[in-house]
């Protein structure tokens, strides 16, 4: 368990106050406004974050976070340019996100197809209803009695609002994933459908709820994003899905399904914030912070594997510990333990 | 279910007023140009050619004043990304921003923050919210574009004939808004013989805008010219007709870059069009930036900014100034320009 901790959230960690510290050396950088900015500006990708985790977990994928998101947005401007009221609009705008988080789920769960296919789908098709909603246009001007919760921080602290909406958000997956039964289920699902299926656990059922909250956080950081730029748009935060997946996997959570903490993830968020702003205000252009972004990700698929062997000589070899991690029938309740107690 | 009792668009709590302008400070028209003001140019996008241009011409404009210009900006035109390149740019205390806003309302709140601390806001190409800026440097009036297009037609076809107009896509703002004052412009007595018979879409897809134009050609055969106020389409159209028979019968004109249109110029497809020099665009914008944050002027209706080699401007409504009528672009001239 202590090994694998001392493995890539470590990384992370190191990685993260590594940022911080250098940060401060850049003009403007450690500047309260600054640091509300740099939280803000990453609260729709944490939602998105929280949202890909579990399903992550059980070697799913929703790609269509981002597009949802768009949509969401659409029609908070459309609903809002009609004259309904900002207090209907929100709920309605939720439902939405549910309904369309339930036909990846429908499309997923009970047509048993597969996730990357069907999200793929779906992200090209959310994206394009936003623009049957919108069209080119964006809607502006909306209540400046809410926009404060999306752009202002709490009463002169450095913490807006929206991040502490992030945290309740993130703490409240951090409870699913790592103290709850079902949280222990994801990980089991994730390490072999089959075997946790044989082993009760209703796979369908916890696969299908993921879905739909994963179309309600969307939902949720589209109603952030909107009101923090003041415009409702079909292309909000297009291509952002690419940026919470990677925060998800530079959280150190396996893309194969049955691996990654809360933690992890979040402490990836705040290291790829911080980056981005860093990099910023030293005037680093576009396609150099991608280059970076993107050497940081293959680093963290690269590192747990170069660190495994010396994992295997401290400990007796496990079947679930041979690489490839899963062997169809291979006993995965060690594994599973120790992950599920890993934070 | 609208509205009962909740906060809905156009009700007091969704006024969405900023307070107008931010730094409503007097200006002096005699006070000096500040040196080594650092003035940051944000475009669009950073590789659109047409933007690194203006930029250039941006950037000299800083040099001539002995301040540091320089040009950042997101590799996508999307709504929100230009927002992080202003939040930096506050934390670096930029003496002046100036922007071709890619959303005229995400913008505008970062923006808002920028002036509140001091920093001169200066919009180009594409406007933001009035409120959220102090100058808007328009290229060119519209209405002066429009009526200039048909001016350039007429005199090529000898004031009489059919024409019709290759625009860009049917809800393109600022094509709409020239191809209307060119309809109004056609009303005029001088004008009567010339017949606007088609206007064809191209939407600014070079291949689209080519069929477009040979359809134009082959279905109305006594078609005197054709304008096309979009640099996509006039240039696909050039191609089209220097191909054709129809080269040297059928005249055509619009707004195009130099660089594009040379060849077709030399070749004799196209006597004379049009464009503003972006390069001048954003010289102006430049010096506007330096004498904002200098505090030469503070976007004022009715003050006047001097402008190096371009001369004075004068500050016309809602704090834009006007680069000036477009230039025309024959064989006498084109090789004295390269954009």
């Amino acid at each position: 368990m202590l090994a694998r901790l001392l493995r890539w959230e470590t990384v992370l960690l190191v990685l993260c106050v590594g940022v911080f510290v250098a940060g401060g050396a850049s003009d403007g950088f450690a500047e309260s406004g600054n640091i509300s900015f740099l939280l803000l500006d990453y609260s729709e990708v944490a939602l998105l974050a929280f949202a890909l985790l579990p399903i992550v977990l059980t070697g799913e994928i929703d790609l269509s976070v981002a597009s949802t998101l768009g949509f969401c947005s659409a029609l908070t401007g459309t609903l809002w340019d009609a004259g309904m009221s900002f207090e209907t609009i929100v709920p309605l705008v939720i439902l939405a996100g549910i309904v369309l988080g339930s036909v990846n789920a429908v499309l997923i769960v009970r047509f048993g197809l597969p996730s990357l296919a069907v999200t793929i789908g779906t992200l090209g098709l959310y994206r394009g209803l936003a623009y049957v909603l919108l069209g080119d246009r964006a809607v502006t001007g909306f209540p400046e009695n809410y926009r404060p919760f999306a752009t202002d921080s709490i009463g002169g602290t450095f913490l807006p609002y929206a991040t502490l909406l992030v945290l309740v958000v993130g703490i409240g997956i951090a409870v699913l994933v790592h103290v709850t039964t079902t949280g222990r289920s994801l990980y089991a699902i994730g390490l072999g459908a089959q075997t946790a299926r044989f082993s009760g656990i209703r796979v369908d059922r916890v696969k299908f709820a993921l879905y739909l909250l994963s179309g309600a956080l969307a939902a949720v950081a589209s109603l952030i994003y909107t009101l923090r730029y003041n415009s409702a748009r079909a292309d909000n935060a297009n291509g952002m899905e690419l940026v919470a997946v990677a925060a998800v996997l530079l959280g150190g959570v396996s893309i194969f399904g049955g691996r990654g903490t809360v933690l992890g993830v979040a402490t990836a968020l705040l290291a790829m914030a911080g980056l981005r702003n860093v990099l910023f205000l030293d005037d680093v252009s576009n396609e150099i912070q991608n280059v970076i972004t993107g050497l940081l990700l293959i680093l963290s698929v690269l590192v747990p594997v170069v660190f495994k062997p010396r994992r295997t000589k401290d400990a007796p070899l496990e079947p679930s510990d041979v690489d490839p991690e899963r062997r169809a029938g291979a006993d995965t309740g060690g594994r599973l333990r120790r992950d599920h107690e890993g934070v | 279910m609208a509205g009962c009792g909740g906060t809905t668009k156009g009700s007091e709590d969704a006024a969405g007023d900023g307070g107008g302008n931010a730094t409503e400070q007097k200006a002096d028209p005699n006070a000096k140009i500040k040196e080594g003001l650092e003035i940051t140019f944000l475009p669009k996008e950073i590789d659109n050619p047409y933007e690194v241009l203006v930029d250039e011409g941006g950037i000299d404009a800083v040099s001539e004043l002995k301040g540091t210009g320089k040009e950042v900006g997101p590799s996508d035109a999307s709504a929100s990304s230009q927002v992080s390149y202003i939040n930096t740019l506050i934390q670096q205390k930029a003496d002046a921003i100036v922007i071709a806003a890619n959303d005229p309302n995400a913008v505008a709140p970062a923006l808002k923050d920028a002036m509140s601390k001091g920093i001169a806001v200066v919009t180009y190409d594409s406007d933001a919210a009035p409120d959220a800026r102090q100058i808007f440097v328009n290229q060119a009036d519209s209405e002066e574009i429009g009526r200039s297009q048909v001016k350039l037609m007429s005199d090529q076809i000898g004031g009489a004939g059919k024409i019709a107009i290759l625009s860009a896509t049917p809800n393109a703002t600022n094509q709409n808004t020239w191809i209307e004052f060119m309809k109004d412009e056609l009303t005029k007595p001088e004008y009567s013989k010339v017949e606007l018979v088609k206007i064809a879409y191209g939407d600014d897809d070079d291949q689209k805008s080519f069929q477009e134009a040979q359809g134009l050609l082959q279905s109305i055969p006594d078609l005197k010219g054709i304008i096309s106020p979009t640099t996509v389409g006039i240039s696909a159209a050039a191609r089209y007709i220097s191909s054709s028979p129809y080269k040297g019968k059928v005249k055509l004109t619009g707004l195009g870059t130099p660089n594009q249109m040379r060849q077709f110029v030399k070749d004799g497809t196209v006597t004379e069009f049009a464009l503003w020099n972006p390069v001048e665009l954003g010289y102006l914008a430049g010096y506007a930036a330096a004498a904002l944050a200098s505090g030469q002027i503070s976007g004022a209706e009715g003050e006047t900014l001097k402008a190096g080699k371009l001369g004075e401007r004068e500050i016309g409504k809602n704090g834009e100034i006007i680069l000036g009528p477009p230039t025309n672009f024959n064989a006498d001239n084109i090789d004295d320009f390269d954009f």
